[in-house]
């Protein structure tokens, strides 16, 4: 063993704290593909967590749960979307207060239900696949929404690369003027991917508030909606990538507490800023050369959109 | 005309607050028929055919498509009817290939697969070779235009739209594009050609519709009027061609030797070993396909890139290690040839873009500060000279047309007093009387003894206002020759790469 670490229990860990930010990371992934760039991935989020936790408390099931944090997340991601799309708000301003009114507007929400249990959401039951030495703690011990997230990796992917649906999405993050005089819908498009990046940061924060903690404190998220955001560049906006970068920066997370219970050698602090600094290298690597295009960014990232006459 | 009607437009009328786009807008196009509609910057030819391909919606009047009521209200109905659009700013996506383009431009596409293989079939029959699994950022201008053909084409349109189709092409590409039009209109299909390029709407349309200021001024058969005539009908004006006054040419003004510069343009063309010399009162016309060099040599020449001192000389004081405020200092003004992002800064208002290139030579700072009374009054004196029409200095550069936008850009670096002036694509999108009134600008400028380069792809503009002619290939430039006495041969073969008087071998 590595200085009393289990490379199983460290797998399966990693794993379970990286579905919030690989799900918020999703979403926005989708939402940038489509030129738009939210920044509120944090204020989603923890609508999200609160959002999911009265859910489950109230009526008492988990998976109501979850479904409230994707509504959370999703109805203030049209506040946004109505900013920034109808009003032609700068998204950027819009995207930061909306991450500063989601911190505070949960802490108000979150009032009475400090210091609750949730309902509980056991592991999927695999039965005897489960007790396979190391295979079973690494792969068939975990709960419904680790599966769900690496499902939603590939079907994100899928959609993106083959549906006409994604390549719409892509032509509308590529350039909005094109599309718009091909007759799509940009504004349509852009706020039917925002509802859904926040949906995903949603549910990624109910994950949070549900499973991975499971109460209600202020301020749960601590910044995984800033990972998110940089695992979406990390990945360049490609969604395997996004499950590699979530592992990444989940891995590190973990690895940093088991470092600290193991009492290694190195301070924390270079941990946890490993994955900012990987990001940051990966950037300039990509940037530098051949563009955006090796960037894969899309063209029109951030850009707001006003059908001219 | 014996033919079927396909569409008639009647009384067709489009309002914006403060401009009226289009009045009272008649005509009828015939089926099999290439119809041209004429008219300057700002005529309504655009917004007359986004309300046929339903992405504007007509105020008052009624189109009528086969017999039948037309009124699209997307222009996913119009394709429905069978009326397809190649735009001129092309509705293309760049991190896209050329396969997914076409499918983003079709109501029901097959299949990527079967789609790629359609596109081959096409695109062979009507000779416009394209590769369906190619990034269309990696095309040539020519290449993305077949894309949108070929995009509108898998469709079988019964009206085809082409909105100016040849200002990016070079004259080669023009013929293959022209040879495909017509193949198409012996098939039977309709073509709108919206162009301002008077030669090749007699070349190539049966029926002209003149537009001016929105309103239809007259109609003709192009092959039976003169360029001239059809010209005048669209500026309701007798144009004058520019005046060249020959005068003694003065001493050297500009002088560049052995200039070469790697391209800090992605697939840009280095420069190699440029030389040439300006004299006083001359033009120095350099001509050459688009991605020769002509981008670098404007950088160059602009201070953009920075060079040993001596590479590039004004008045035999070296300027090449300066940047472009002191240049402009020393006398020179540069045009380049993308007006938005580049000459002008899209979303500043056109004093302050006044501003950004006139501070040095018109005295707009003082300590310091923007004097915006004297800015306000070198736009407006831009404004009034070079014609601009725009509602005020305070709107904004990108909201105005591109051949105004030009006329803006150009004028406000003739009219800073230089005595060195560099241009690079002077009248590109510009109509013909205000293409005149800028050319005419650069030989008065001339004959005030500045020095001129005119970088430019337009042939007949070059010769039209040159005193001596060069081509750019592939970055090398020729030796500068005096236009008098030039043949059309041996444009073509400077063009093609035959430096000085060498013999050309031509390896096919």
């Amino acid at each position: 063993m590595f200085g009393g670490i289990d490379p199983s229990l460290l797998i399966a860990s990693l794993m379970m704290a990286s579905v919030p930010i690989l799900l918020a990371a999703l979403g926005e992934l989708v939402v940038e593909k489509a030129g738009v760039l939210n920044l509120g991935v944090e204020g989603m989020m923890i609508m999200g967590a609160i959002c999911g936790f009265i859910t489950a408390v109230e009526t008492g099931s988990p998976m109501l749960g979850f479904l409230g944090g994707a509504v959370g997340g999703a109805a203030l991601s049209l506040l946004f979307a109505v900013l920034t799309q109808v009003m032609q708000a700068n998204q950027v301003a819009s995207g930061l207060a909306l991450t500063l009114f989601g911190i505070g507007f949960s802490s108000l929400l979150g009032q009475s239900y400090v210091g609750i249990k949730p309902p509980h959401l056991g592991a999927v039951p695999f039965g005897p696949l489960a007790d396979i030495p190391f295979f079973g703690k690494v792969l068939f011990g975990h709960d419904l929404f680790v599966y769900l997230s690496i499902a939603a990796v590939a079907a994100i992917w899928a959609f993106l690369k083959y549906a006409r649906g994604g390549l719409i999405l892509r032509a509308v993050g590529e350039s909005h003027d094109a599309a718009h005089a091909l007759g799509y819908k940009v504004v349509r498009i852009r706020v039917l991917a925002i509802a859904f990046g926040g949906a995903m940061a949603g549910l990624g924060g109910a994950y949070l508030s549900l499973i991975r903690v499971p109460q209600w404190v202020d301020g749960i998220t601590a910044g995984a909606g800033w990972i998110a955001l940089a695992i979406v560049v990390f990945a360049s906006w490609r969604p395997w990538r996004a499950l590699l970068g979530a592992w990444l920066f989940g891995g590190i997370t973990v690895l940093q507490l088991n470092l600290q219970a193991a009492q290694a050698g190195i301070p924390v602090e270079y941990l946890s800023m490993s994955p900012y600094v990987i990001t940051i290298l990966v950037l300039v690597l990509m940037s530098s050369g051949r563009g955006k295009t090796a960037l894969n960014a899309p063209a029109c990232l951030g850009q707001n959109f006003h059908a001219a006459r | 005309m014996t033919a079927v009607e396909l569409l008639r437009i009647e009384g067709v009328t489009k309002a914006y607050p403060g401009v009226v786009a289009n009045s009272d807008v008649s005509f009828t196009i015939h089926e099999g028929e290439v119809h041209a509609l004429l008219g300057e910057n700002g005529a309504g030819k655009s917004t007359l055919v986004k309300m046929i391909y339903g992405l504007v919606k007509p105020d008052q009047g009624r189109m009528t498509w086969q017999g039948a009521p037309y009124a699209p209200a997307k222009p996913s109905a119009a394709r429905a009817s069978g009326v397809a659009m190649v735009f001129q700013h092309f509705s293309l996506f760049e991190a896209l290939n050329v396969a997914e383009n076409v499918a983003l431009g079709m109501e029901t596409p097959p299949p990527m697969r079967e789609l790629a293989a359609k596109i081959r079939a096409v695109s062979e029959h009507y000779g416009l070779p394209l590769d369906p699994a190619r990034m269309v950022g990696d095309l040539s201008a020519g290449e993305r235009q077949r894309v949108e053909i070929i995009r509108c084409l898998l469709q079988s349109p019964k009206l085809l739209i082409m909105d100016e189709p040849t200002s990016v092409l070079t004259p080669q590409e023009v013929d293959i594009l022209f040879r495909t039009l017509r193949q198409l209109k012996e098939a039977g299909t309709s073509i709108l050609y919206i162009s301002h390029k008077l030669e090749e709407i007699r070349a190539l349309c049966d029926e002209a519709t003149i537009l001016r200021r929105g309103k239809v001024v007259g109609s003709c058969t192009p092959r039976d009027a003169t360029a001239r005539e059809m010209a005048e009908m669209m500026v309701g004006a007798t144009i004058t061609p520019p005046e060249r006054r020959v005068g003694e040419k003065g001493p050297v003004a500009l002088g560049v030797s052995d200039l070469s510069v790697a391209s800090p343009i992605p697939f840009g063309t280095s420069l190699k070993s440029v030389s040439f010399t300006v004299a006083k009162g001359e033009v120095l016309g350099i001509a050459g396909v688009a991605g020769n060099g002509q981008d670098e040599l404007l950088l160059a020449l602009s201070g953009e890139i920075r060079t040993e001192g001596d590479r590039v000389r004004i008045h035999s004081q070296p300027v090449g290690d300066l940047g472009p405020v002191e240049r402009r200092r020393a006398g020179l003004v540069a045009a380049p040839e993308e007006r938005l992002g580049h000459a002008a800064a899209p979303n500043m208002s056109l004093t302050e873009n006044a501003f950004l290139s006139g501070v040095v030579r018109q005295g707009l700072a003082s300590s310091g500060f923007i004097d915006w009374g004297k800015t306000e009054n070198f736009a407006k004196s831009i404004i009034e000279t070079f014609d601009v029409r725009t509602p005020g200095t305070h709107v904004a550069a990108r909201a105005l047309s591109g051949g105004n936008l030009q006329k803006f850009v150009v004028g406000r670096e003739l009219l800073q007093d230089p005595e060195v002036i560099v241009i690079n694509q002077p009248t590109w999108g510009v109509d013909a009387a205000a293409a005149a009134s800028i050319r005419q600008a650069i030989l008065d400028r001339a004959a005030a003894g500045a020095a001129v380069v005119v970088i430019s792809q337009d042939l007949d503009e070059l010769l039209e206002i040159s005193d001596s002619f060069a081509a750019l290939n592939e970055g090398r430039l020729t030796r500068p020759r005096p236009v008098e006495g030039l043949t059309i041969d041996e444009i073509g073969l400077m063009m093609g790469g035959a430096h000085g008087m060498e013999v050309a071998h031509h390896v096919g």
